[in-house]
């Protein structure tokens, strides 16, 4: 019944081999290296959307497909074995639907690249190691994704290889997240261990983990319960991966990639992977009070200081990066607060609206990239103060955009509504939450719509700041590109309608939350044994509810102002708080502290090791052997006459010596 | 009655000599006919040892000993007289290419 779920993998990993070895000298045409791309992903998805039906008419919630052995030492054995249950399921959806529309996306936005089956190639093994990370039945199969994705991350921002700043920024990502990976590893092995040796449960599975999960619960270790210190270590991975404090800054910078990759990687699938891994271990995140109280913090942190930078930035993919580590923190709250469903909901919707304003962002790149070719001008194709008023000439964009914008800021029946309105619900009124997480979680949100509308407006709408040579070659992009856009639109419109929250629900006839239900097999168990739920009245709801829209219109009101009515008061206001502004343009110095702290710190350590250690003791130490032995030779070669008569005498001398020895004794 | 003991004494002043001669000497020839000297006073200790402790075994070894002895003088000269002919010499303090 669930044996080809490996087919769901493997597509894209057929994609990416036969792309990568013979994209370069055989197939050569972008056409068809696009569709053997795209068709992967999409067979994938073909796939997952057959598995995500008969899960539905299933009765039994949870299929394990053991492949093959891939591990087995001693009490550890580990399977290449996949895990299908409804939040797999769910994420197969989101990373292969989202998947399929930006690598058709991408052929349209690649289209003259060099090394445009290099492209295609990393971006189906990414879509592999992400496939295995949702699917991976146990920890070790989804750090091999967890990895993969890493890898393929690296690989796609550094694909400008001529730049600079690309190859910087590729590494930047990369070792952020090895300081991430090091904590979900620790995390792994503390569970392993704890369960193996104290409760003779050795393994790594998750269902097993979560079966065994209750009996560590009176573990200690370090002076704290065992799953604290385990959470905590997984979320250190957590907070890598998904870019929250304090391992965020890689994310804005890995916007030198090309931008369907900031669409995929840093903002539809990647970047959710540390909220998956938080809702695959649901069990015994909820078994730690402390653990959901810092996850849930450091996202309502991350979420209000991620907002306050992308006031400032002027690049229109930094303020969606920038977004992007916000919204995440929105998730991470969620997860904080106990409300797995709505942390997994917002993963969802944000999948869409994220991925269409990013690939929307996109599309006016490539349209102002090529008027700014064509004019031979070299003015940054990326910063809005070269764009505006492109409302006229790139309609299909624009509206999508502007729906992806009304979505994120949660206005009434988009999908960022139903989700965010989820979160701010549980972080009220959760047994897990407080009001503390919700206050901070109400400002983002606020900030959120604020710089959501200034981003939608300094893009299209006012004057067109463009370059006069340049202005009037821009156009609206081809199908390829809208069409993604499209259908992400519609989804970021609908998308919401799969969760309505029972109040909604009751109100309008009995609809039922759909998400709720269908992920209640991999939540409720947790939730409800250790008491996690949002207890309020429905007045009390949708009272926040409606206060949550007016916090969002707010927002919007205020960007209006700000940005259409009196285009000169931001102007007044930067002048008026320049050193604030400075700050907050300078992303109030979080990397020159961190250059200062961390980097030169160990860059330092490097250059000691190198100079300090490298040259003068190991080297020494050589160097040294090999003059001590030139030494000895030179003076012991004065006893090399040459002279046989003197080797003669010595041995004569030498037997005359043993044989009084020998006498003597 | 000449004893053991004559042959012996005979063989280590013989021997004495020998290697007084191979220490001292300068004339690869010489020096030559030294090792010849001290190979025949051990041949002269083992004849005399084998009479008498009435063993054969001794004189076996003699004739190890003066195998040896001719195929090395055989070598030996052939040596000495390829040097001569390259260097005109054959005093043993002119053979010293391999010094430094």
């Amino acid at each position: 019944m669930y044996d080809k779920l490996w087919l769901i993998p493997f597509f894209p990993l057929l994609g990416c081999i036969i792309n990568g070895l013979l994209g370069k000298r055989f197939i050569k045409n972008e056409k068809v290296i696009g569709a053997i791309g795209t068709g992967a992903v999409f067979l994938s998805f073909l796939v997952s959307c057959k598995y995500f039906i008969q899960l539905l008419g299933d009765s039994v919630k949870s299929h394990e497909n053991i492949v093959a052995s891939w591990i087995s030492v001693g009490n550890l054995q580990v399977d290449w074995g996949f895990l299908l249950d409804p939040l797999s399921a769910l994420m197969l959806m989101v990373v292969c639907g989202v998947g399929s529309l930006i690598h058709l996306y991408s052929i349209g936005y690649m289209h003259g690249e060099e090394g445009f089956y290099r492209y295609f190639s990393y971006l189906n093994l990414f879509v592999f190691s992400m496939l295995m990370l949702v699917l991976g039945n146990n920890a070790l199969v989804m750090f091999v994704g967890w990895e993969g994705v890493g890898l393929c991350s690296y690989l796609l921002i550094g694909y400008y290889i001529e730049k600079q700043s690309a190859g910087d920024a590729a590494k930047k990502a990369f070792v952020m997240n090895r300081v991430g990976d090091f904590g979900f590893l620790l995390g792994l092995f503390i569970i392993f261990w704890t369960l193996g040796s104290k409760h003779g449960v050795w393994t790594i599975n998750f269902v097993e983990i979560s079966e065994n999960a209750h009996l560590m619960s009176g573990d200690m270790m370090l002076g704290a319960g065992v799953t604290t210190v385990a959470t905590l270590c997984f979320f250190l991975g957590a907070t890598g991966k998904s870019a929250q404090l304090p391992l965020y800054t890689w994310l804005p910078d890995a916007m030198e990639g090309p931008t369907p990759v900031s669409a995929l990687i840093h903002a539809a699938t990647m970047v959710t992977a540390g909220v998956y891994m938080i809702g695959r271990m649901n069990v015994l995140f909820a078994m730690s009070p402390t653990t959901m109280f810092v996850v849930a913090m450091v996202g309502a942190l991350t979420a209000i200081f991620a907002a306050t930078i992308g006031f400032a930035q002027n690049d229109i993919k930094r303020v969606l990066a920038y977004s992007t580590v916000s919204q995440l923190g929105f998730m991470f709250i969620a997860m904080g607060v106990g409300a797995f469903t709505a942390g997994i909901f917002h993963l969802m919707t944000h999948a869409f609206f994220k991925a269409c304003l990013f690939l929307g962002s996109g599309s006016v790149i490539h349209a102002m990239h090529h008027a700014l070719h064509h004019a031979h001008l070299d003015d940054d194709a990326q910063d809005m103060r070269n764009m505006g008023g492109l409302r006229k000439k790139m309609p299909v964009t624009w509206a999508t955009f502007g729906i992806s914008c009304l979505a994120i800021s949660g206005l009434p029946f988009f999908s960022g509504f139903f989700s965010k309105d989820e979160i701010l619900w549980w972080a009220f009124a959760s047994t897990r939450g407080s009001m503390l997480v919700w206050g901070i979680a109400v400002i983002a949100a606020f900030m959120t719509a604020f710089y959501m509308f200034r981003c939608l407006y300094m893009t299209f709408y006012g004057e067109q700041r463009t370059n006069p040579k340049a202005k009037d070659h821009i156009h609206e992009s081809p199908w390829l590109i809208t069409l993604p856009l499209v259908v992400l639109a519609f989804l970021a419109t609908v998308g919401g309608l799969i969760g309505i929250p029972h109040v909604l629900g009751n109100l309008l006839g009995h609809i039922p939350n759909k998400l709720e239900h269908f992920l209640a097999p991999v939540f409720e168990h947790s939730q409800k044994l250790h008491q996690i739920e949002a207890h309020g009245s429905a007045a009390t709801e949708f009272g926040l509810m409606g206060f949550s829209v007016v916090v969002a219109l707010a927002g919007i009101v205020l960007a209006t102002i700000m940005y259409i009515r009196n285009p000169e008061l931001p102007g007044r206001f930067t002048a008026k708080f320049s050193q604030l502004h400075r700050a907050v343009f300078n992303k109030w110095y979080v990397d020159e502290a961190y250059d200062a702290l961390f980097v030169n710190s160990t860059k330092n350590l490097g250059i000691f090791c190198w100079k300090g250690f490298d040259v003068k003791v190991v080297d020494g130490i050589v160097n040294g052997v090999a003059k001590l032995v030139g030494a000895l030779a030179a003076t012991l070669r004065h006893t090399q006459t040459g002279l046989f008569q003197n080797y003669a005498l010595t041995m004569v001398l030498g037997t005359v010596v043993m044989l009084a020895i020998f006498i003597l004794n | 009655m000449i004893s053991v003991y004559h042959y012996m004494s005979v063989a280590a002043i013989l021997f004495a000599m020998g290697t007084y001669g191979v220490l001292t000497r300068r004339n690869a020839i010489v020096i030559f006919m030294c090792i010849e000297l001290m190979l025949n006073s051990v041949n002269l200790t083992f004849i005399a040892l084998s009479r008498h402790l009435q063993s054969m075994d001794g004189q076996i070894f003699v004739f190890f000993v003066m195998t040896v002895a001719a195929a090395e003088a055989a070598v030996g000269l052939a040596l000495m007289i390829t040097f001569y002919r390259n260097r005109d010499s054959i005093d043993v303090d002119d053979m010293n290419l391999l010094k430094l």
